[in-house]
């Protein structure tokens, strides 16, 4: 694991919490939705606070497929797990929900998960049908 | 009967983003490690060779179901309970997922975590 991936896993982290909360933010302003008004569902994205949600998810699923090319789904998925602490910050703070001790505790408990895999391989299984690294037609390759 | 059906959205949450999550896990260990293939081939390359994985657009597909789920849930529930709850529980299908679709080694350690997860999931509900 170098220094570069290990950021990886924390834009992961970083990006999923303020994407989440954003999205909570919005949905706030939006009200209760009912299955008998889809559309309003469609249109729920026109809310600014949904609208950076978004932006923010995205950059979750970059960072997310980058390090899905390098490690394992059940290594990536706790490694930036650290990420329901952030949620549980942000939700207290900024969006000023209870979060009562029982809350607290399971969220520690969910940190201590993460705590066992992470000093685990990243990698543990390369499926034989990878695909090669040369691309078929010739590649300009960056002055390194 | 709210908490009813911020729960219902929490499975399907929960079983959107585990198929989305496997199928995209074996897309991108197809494509290879994308930092590499960046540095080699550039990032247009990259995304195209990403774009028409089949995988990819199945766990795409997936993924907008599990977003419209949680969209669904966080109108019912507290961000607090709805976001760790589905990725928490998320996390638990995964690991099983993983094992049988994907192959990976899922150990003592990382069943291990899987339970402290879902103890932690427990907690959240309660």
């Amino acid at each position: 694991m170098t220094f570069r991936r290990y950021l990886v896993l924390a834009g992961v982290t970083v990006f999923a919490a303020t994407g989440d909360s954003l999205l909570s933010r919005g949905m706030r302003e939006i009200g209760n939705l009912s299955l008998h008004h889809l559309p309003e569902l469609i249109l729920a994205i026109l809310n600014p606070w949904v609208a950076l949600g978004i932006f923010f998810l995205l950059g979750f699923f970059a960072t997310y497929m980058t390090a899905l090319s390098w490690a394992d789904l059940t290594y990536v998925l706790p490694a930036s797990s650290l990420g329901y602490v952030l949620l549980a910050l942000i939700a207290k703070f900024l969006l000023h929900e209870q979060v009562s001790t029982l809350r607290w505790l399971g969220i520690a408990l969910i940190s201590a998960g993460v705590g066992f895999v992470a000093g685990g391989p990243a990698l543990t299984h390369v499926p034989p049908e990878q695909e090669p690294a040369v691309l078929d037609e010739p590649v300009e390759t960056r002055a390194s | 009967m709210k908490h009813l059906y911020t729960w219902g959205a929490i499975a399907a949450i929960v079983l959107a983003s585990t198929t989305g999550d496997v199928l995209l896990a074996r897309a991108m260990k197809q494509v290879g490690d994308v930092g590499e293939l960046w540095h080699r081939c550039g990032l247009w390359k990259v995304v195209g060779r990403v774009a028409r994985n089949p995988y990819f657009l199945f766990g795409v597909l997936s993924m907008t179901v599990a977003f419209y789920s949680l969209l669904f849930a966080l109108s019912w529930g507290d961000v607090s309970l709805v976001g760790p709850a589905s990725a928490s529980l998320t996390f638990v299908a995964n690991a099983i997922a993983a094992r049988i679709f994907l192959h990976e080694r899922v150990d003592r350690r990382r069943w291990m975590a899987a339970l402290l997860v879902a103890g932690g999931v427990a907690l959240l509900a309660g």
